[in-house]
């Protein structure tokens, strides 16, 4: 473009404000991001000593898993929860994982680590994390997501912002040995039924598994995303139950003791069941049930441009695969299939998109997951029809987002 | 495979059977190479579905071992073994009675969970709510909710009291249990002394009030053949319930409220 052009090419373009049209539109005055040399830009950086283990950028400080100080007693039994509206993609960056502890962190040194097979075996065994570096490896990637995943929203909109309604969820690829390897290192006697899955942490946390799905495709696993697991994910070892909920994904793993029965244990009873309307309760609800949701926009992600805009979110099941992603911006009056982008992996986030043009409308969005045994989401009344209000955990029902003409975007229900 | 399996007997909950065909599918999931996907996932399910049709005992008594561990211990299976199941296994010899109890309840327990196991603040209440399961607003208690003695026992002795964990002996484990079961009613003689005989055999209220995960059955009809796509809705939607209203959010701009 030759100078004078360029001026009447600027000259005939409007100064652009945050709710304007959109378009490429030229600029009044030259842009200073681009006009003067910024320091990075002419002087040295940091050398590679500087960071021996990289961090993000120090502009990402907000993105941080974020706590709910009122919902619990104390924070070491207590729960994070990861920034969905700030990630992409389907991996969950190891750092950015929710955290759910029911005794604290377990600061277990490797060289102490030990992993004990007993019960109903022919012979008990322990093993060494070098030990179990030595058994042949896998690699999955599994969504993990707490059963109490949006338990806060049962009886209504309550938290504002997809962190807090849906971030008890997160995926990695998992590095690990089959736990059927070990079972059959030590020999399952035929009585055998159950494995008693046990950390090593404070809280002693146990969960009873059918031996079946021990045996079908549960990991002893040590690493996350190619790096060992971080403390506060199990370091050196966790359970992996792919699709089950995440309470029986036991970190610390110490032992794996077979039964014949299930322990009927505090976080299989008193916890982790639903309360149903007429006074009794589910238990062993393992599998986690189709979901979605939008994280882009959503309260902590409002809208700022009109024009065109990228709808973003995640959908999961613990059945399978997720087939389809159907997405309303009018309040499910009429329905949209979500573009699917990336991976489709079995028992993983996929990632979902919908271009849209916004022209400062009100808008209600929800999302809705279909998966591969014909499962579709439903709506959180359709949930509540059956389940009543008390039942805490496995809410997955349609989240709504209500987006203002002003971009501020709420959670919210809707007839 | 049935479309519905139970879980409660184990089944497997998804429909790929074999854990190498789906590793297979998942490895190139998402490419474009779906010959290649059918080529391999064929192969594998050749190779691995007469594998993997044995039995689960079948499987681990004929599988080539690896060699690697060491054989356990007795003292070290001793020392982990602290887990107590339904039928009474697993508790230790001892024996204590709740006015026992009282005293062990006051000096490391009635600091978060209440004089009379109330609850302070949000730590979680130990008694009350006898019979409450199906009001609007149910109070899960050991007593009200609890289906088997044996889950406290085993939770206390591992995990209690918060913060030090493992440090009660049996014979408080015994006490503080009938102590917790008489502030529930659930044991009405403070000297009543239970044991490792006896203990498993306490009834508790609510014991019958659970049922296996049913939703296959009861929840079916979120299995869909079509979905509605357009003019779904005769009204436009309206906004029913909305969360600035209870203004509960971190960083929001009041404070939390705390219930």
């Amino acid at each position: 473009m030759t100078g004078s052009s360029r001026r009447s090419f600027l000259a005939g373009a409007a100064v652009g404000s945050l709710a304007a049209a959109t378009g490429a539109k030229g600029q009044a005055v030259p842009d200073k991001a681009i006009t003067d040399l910024p320091d990075w830009s002419r002087y040295l950086g940091d050398g590679v000593a500087a960071r021996p283990y990289g961090k993000p950028s120090k502009h990402e400080a907000h993105v941080v898993r974020r706590d709910v100080e009122w919902l619990t007693a104390s924070r070491e039994s207590s729960v994070n929860f990861t920034p969905l509206h700030e990630l992409d993609g389907i991996i969950t960056p190891s750092g950015l994982c929710f955290e759910r502890h029911h005794g604290g962190i377990a600061e277990i040194d490797p060289a102490q680590y030990r992993l004990m097979l007993s019960g109903l075996v022919s012979k008990p065994l322990v093993f060494t994390l070098d030990d179990l570096k030595r058994f042949p490896r896998i690699n999955r990637v599994h969504f993990l997501e707490c059963a109490a995943n949006s338990g806060m929203e049962w009886r209504g909109a309550q938290l504002n912002g997809c962190q807090f309604t849906h971030g008890m969820v997160h995926n990695v690829m998992y590095t690990g040995v089959p736990l059927k390897h070990l079972l059959n290192e030590a020999g399952v006697k035929t009585s055998g039924k159950w494995v008693i899955a046990e950390g090593a942490d404070s809280s002693g946390m146990n969960r009873s598994i059918p031996l079946q799905k021990a045996l079908d495709d549960c990991i002893v696993a040590f690493r996350m995303n190619g790096e060992m697991l971080r403390p506060e994910q199990g370091y050196p070892v966790r359970l992996v139950v792919p699709g089950w909920e995440g309470n029986m994904w036991v970190k610390w793993l110490r032992r794996l003791d077979v039964t014949d029965v299930p322990l009927l244990a505090r976080e299989e009873t008193s916890k982790y069941t639903d309360l149903m309307a007429d006074g009794r309760s589910r238990r062993f609800t393992f599998i986690m049930d189709a979901k979605s949701v939008v994280t882009n926009p959503s309260p902590q992600a409002p809208l700022k441009f009109k024009g065109q805009n990228v709808l973003s979110g995640l959908a999961w099941s613990g059945r399978g695969t997720i087939r389809r992603v159907d997405v309303t911006l009018d309040g499910g009056r009429n329905w949209r299939e979500a573009r699917i982008d990336g991976p489709v992996l079995d028992r993983s986030l996929t990632r979902f998109y919908v271009d849209f043009d916004w022209q400062g409308q009100e808008q209600l969005i929800q999302s809705r997951a279909h998966d591969s045994t014909g499962y579709v989401q439903p709506t959180k009344d359709e949930l509540r029809a059956v389940r009543g209000v008390n039942s805490i955990y496995h809410n997955n029902g349609i989240q709504t987002w209500l987006v203002r003409p002003n971009g501020e975007t709420e959670n919210v229900e809707i007839s | 495979m049935s479309r519905f399996p139970s879980v409660a007997t184990g089944t497997s909950p998804h429909p790929e059977p074999v854990e190498g065909l789906r590793a297979a599918v998942q490895t190139i999931a998402g490419s474009s190479f779906d010959k290649l996907r059918m080529r391999l996932a064929g192969a594998m399910a050749l190779g691995l579905v007469a594998a993997f049709s044995a039995t689960a005992q079948q499987k681990a008594s004929d599988a080539k071992p690896f060699n690697l561990g060491r054989a356990a211990h007795a003292d070290e299976l001793k020392a982990w073994d602290i887990s107590i199941l339904p039928d009474g296994r697993g508790l230790p010899v001892g024996k204590g009675t709740a006015k026992k109890g009282e005293d062990i309840f006051v000096e490391k327990c009635a600091a978060c969970h209440g004089e009379f196991g109330e609850g302070v603040g949000r730590w979680p209440a130990l008694a009350g709510g006898n019979g409450s399961l199906k009001n609007d607003r149910p109070e899960k208690t050991v007593a009200s909710f609890w289906p088997a003695p044996t889950t406290l026992f085993d939770y206390l002795r591992r995990a209690m009291p918060y913060g030090n964990a493992q440090s009660l002996e049996a014979d408080e484990l015994y006490a503080l249990s009938a102590y917790i079961l008489h502030m529930g009613d659930v044991i009405k003689d403070v000297d009543l002394e239970v044991n490792e005989k006896t203990f498993a055999g306490i009834k508790m209220p609510n014991g019958g009030g659970f049922f296996d995960d049913d939703r296959e059955v009861a929840e079916k009809t979120f299995w869909r053949k079509t979905v509605c796509m357009k003019d779904c809705k005769k009204e436009p939607a309206k906004v029913t319930s909305r969360a600035m209203v209870l203004d509960v959010t971190p960083d929001s701009k009041t404070a939390p409220r705390v219930e």
